[in-house]
């Protein structure tokens, strides 16, 4: 077995990690950003009971799915590298890649679910089936991040991370249906009305459909640089291996 | 390794763990005064007898939950101390199984610690045990402690590996028992009938709790060999 | 009682560039080792050389990440389950469990590999733990007592490898001698022995040859 060496490509190559592949991705995004924006903002209607309030659901809801989106790549990921033949540790980098950014976009819907429900109701938390879930995987992907920052060897650390995030993903319908269920049981919740799902008309939904593909292109830029990133950090702690191979025999040159 | 070898080092393994813990009475002489502590604890904050009656399936499982991270550190603390998983290791047991042991072990401790709970909300929270509500009550605390020991001996098995991070073990487990948690006591208030709730409201957690227990128990059992491997 | 025999043909250990890591530091910095079969080797040097990583390397408890190697005719990297089985090690720990008695953990170790009563009775004869020890709590004996029971684990299992690790550790001077004279019949029985000491008189008397590590490789060789 040798160390895995990180295919060199265009991106690992240069001292950045843009390619033009990068470049027009992010082009894209910003451009589906600004539509988001026009139609989020200024085109789609108010909603008849929240106001513009609603509108933090443009944001709230392709959050949300992005990071159910970007736990199922780290899934992927994950399995890519215990079970392919090969072990990729590339695969173990786009999975720590994708989860932090899973991660982040967790939050994202969890403070943008909490303003939304203090300006609607005027309550920070309500225990609805989406925001509890949310920060439940939150809390568990927190704890992914931690294991794949325990010690060991890369091969140990990528092994370990992708166990426990299969594990994670595994938890994922379990923690859903049990939410679910156990919301259900609560008829009080959905009288209130503090549920914060609303009818949404054609436009709304166009509008939903747009703040979804911009964010997903996010995802995508963000994935490619990330992992790339952690392809370059891995490149350099295995130049310095070389280095620090040097100076192992060396200590044992100067006491023998 | 062939399946009645398999079954063999379960086994060995279950009845080395019931052994040590017959001879060091760790879980009577120190978690079940724990537990029980924490029940009179939560009398102190709620201080309510209505309350403490229509929570006290909560407070029970809760108290599972925290006990359950103190046994099963305390299981690979016995295992690490001299080395032993290494030696297990060393002489090519089979992962799964050692996990099969060390689960069943973990099951009939947090068992014996439910039975005392469950005697403790009688005495000190007033619930009632309905007949209807014993099947329910029997099915959905066996298959939530089969989850919950799944989950928690893998993520010890994990957590007992790594020098100096046994304090990961609460963060990870948490979050994935939440459903056992969530289960456990809604199948507990149905059986229970607190809060008006009837038996026949309790046994689709039942379905949420072995569906649990099956696949980390499984999973488990795969993942528990690579995943203290070095 | 002999160990198992396998791949009689190989060297008990075989390694060429071999390299460690213990969280990307090399321990192990490009190795090169043949040990043949019957052999005692003491491994010495300063702190830190790489002794215990490279015991635990041929136990197949630490993964080689460059180079090449096989113990007991077993890949390390490939068929590690397998070496793992072939060796039996004993290290600053003794993998024994403090609240059984020798004679429970013997046979917990019995039941494991399937070894009858007959063979825990000889391998606890042999280390002299039969008797009034046998029903002695780990917890309750000596460091000689402990090294002496994780030894006939070894022997039940029928180790061809033995890798140790500062065998002498914690030990008093007579019990020191038992372990050298243990080692020595567990070389007449046919198993290889390994281990690391600091004491370089020891290492004249007992082994057959001293290897000498420093910075992670072998810096000298005599037998």
């Amino acid at each position: 077995m040798t160390i895995d060496t990180p295919p060199i490509t265009a991106a690992t190559q240069r001292r950045g990690t843009s390619t033009p592949a990068t470049r027009v991705i992010g082009i894209l995004t910003i451009s589906m950003t600004i539509w988001l924006g026009v139609f989020g903002l200024v085109l789609s209607p108010a909603d008849r009971d929240q106001g513009d309030a609603v509108r933090i659901m443009y944001v709230h809801v392709p959050s949300v799915w992005l990071a159910y989106l970007a736990f199922i790549v780290t899934a992927l990921a994950s399995g890519v590298h215990l079970f392919g033949r090969r072990h990729s540790l590339q695969a173990d980098r786009v999975a720590g890649a994708s989860a932090e950014i899973g991660v982040v976009f967790m939050a994202v819907t969890l403070v943008t679910g909490m303003l939304w429900g203090r300006i609607t109701w005027g309550v920070y938390w309500q225990w609805d089936a989406r925001l509890t879930t949310t920060a439940l995987l939150f809390i568990s992907y927190v704890g992914y991040l931690a294991v794949r920052g325990l010690e060991g060897t890369r091969e140990q650390r990528a092994r370990r991370s992708a166990i426990v995030g299969l594990f994670a993903v595994l938890e994922v319908p379990l923690v859903h249906w049990s939410v679910k269920l156990w919301r259900s049981l609560h008829q009080e919740a959905t009288v209130l009305g503090t549920d914060l799902d609303v009818s949404l008309d054609g436009l709304m939904l166009f509008s939903l459909f747009v703040g979804v593909v911009a964010f997903t292109l996010l995802f995508v830029w963000l994935l490619l640089h990330r992992s790339r990133m952690l392809t370059m950090l891995d490149l350099s702690a295995e130049s310095g291996l070389e280095s620090a191979l040097a100076q192992r025999r060396a200590e044992g040159g100067a006491s023998a | 390794m062939s399946s009645s070898g398999r079954i063999q080092v379960a086994r060995v393994v279950l009845s080395k763990d019931l052994r040590i813990e017959r001879r060091s009475k760790v879980l009577t002489s120190q978690i079940i005064p724990f537990a029980v502590v924490t029940l009179v604890l939560f009398a102190f904050a709620l201080d309510g007898d209505a309350i403490l009656q229509r929570t006290a399936p909560g407070l029970v499982w809760i108290a599972m939950l925290f006990s359950s991270m103190i046994i099963v550190q305390r299981n690979f603390a016995v295992e690490t101390s001299d080395g032993a998983l290494d030696a297990l290791r060393v002489a090519g047991a089979d992962m799964s199984a050692v996990f099969w042991g060390k689960w069943l072990a973990l099951v009939i401790q947090l068992l014996v610690l439910e039975v005392v709970l469950l005697i403790g909300a009688f005495v000190m929270y007033g619930i009632e045990f309905r007949g209807p509500g014993v099947v329910l009550l029997v099915t959905s605390s066996i298959s939530a402690t089969c989850g919950l020991s799944a989950v928690s001996t893998i993520y010890a098995g994990l957590a007992s590996g790594v020098r100096g991070r046994e304090s990961l073990l609460p963060l990870l487990v948490m979050p994935v028992a939440s459903p056992v948690l969530i289960g456990a006591t809604r199948a507990a208030e149905a059986a229970f009938g607190t809060g008006g709730t009837v038996v026949s409201e309790g046994w689709p957690w039942l379905g949420v709790l072995s569906v649990f227990a099956v696949v980390f128990s499984f999973g488990g059992s795969l993942a528990f060999g690579p995943l203290i491997d070095d | 009682m002999e160990p198992h025999v396998h791949a009689s043909g190989s060297p008990a250990v075989e390694l060429r560039n071999a390299v460690a890591l213990i969280s990307d530091f090399p321990a192990l910095a490009g190795l090169d080792l043949t040990v043949e079969r019957g052999e005692i080797v003491m491994l010495t040097g300063p702190n830190g050389a790489g002794k215990t990583t490279l015991l635990r390397v041929c136990a197949g408890l630490t993964p080689i990440a460059r180079g090449y190697g096989r113990v007991m005719g077993a890949d390390v990297s490939i068929e590690r389950d397998e070496v793992r089985r072939r060796v039996g090690m004993v290290a600053h720990s003794n993998g024994l469990y403090d609240e059984l008695t020798v004679q429970e953990n013997l046979e917990f170790w019995g039941a494991l590999i399937g070894a009858g009563d007959d063979e825990l009775h000889q391998a606890m004869s042999i280390m002299g733990l039969d008797g009034r020890l046998a029903s002695v709590p780990v917890r309750g004996l000596s460091a000689g007592q402990r090294r002496r029971t994780a030894f006939a684990i070894l022997v039940v299992r029928r180790a061809g490898l033995w890798l140790l690790d500062e065998p002498h550790a914690g030990l008093d001077s007579s019990a020191r001698d038992e372990v050298d004279g243990i080692l020595r019949k567990a070389s007449a029985a046919g198993a290889t022995v390994m281990l690391s000491s600091h004491e370089l008189d020891r290492a004249q008397q007992l082994a057959t040859r001293e290897v000498r590590l420093a910075g992670g490789v072998v810096v000298g060789d005599e037998r």
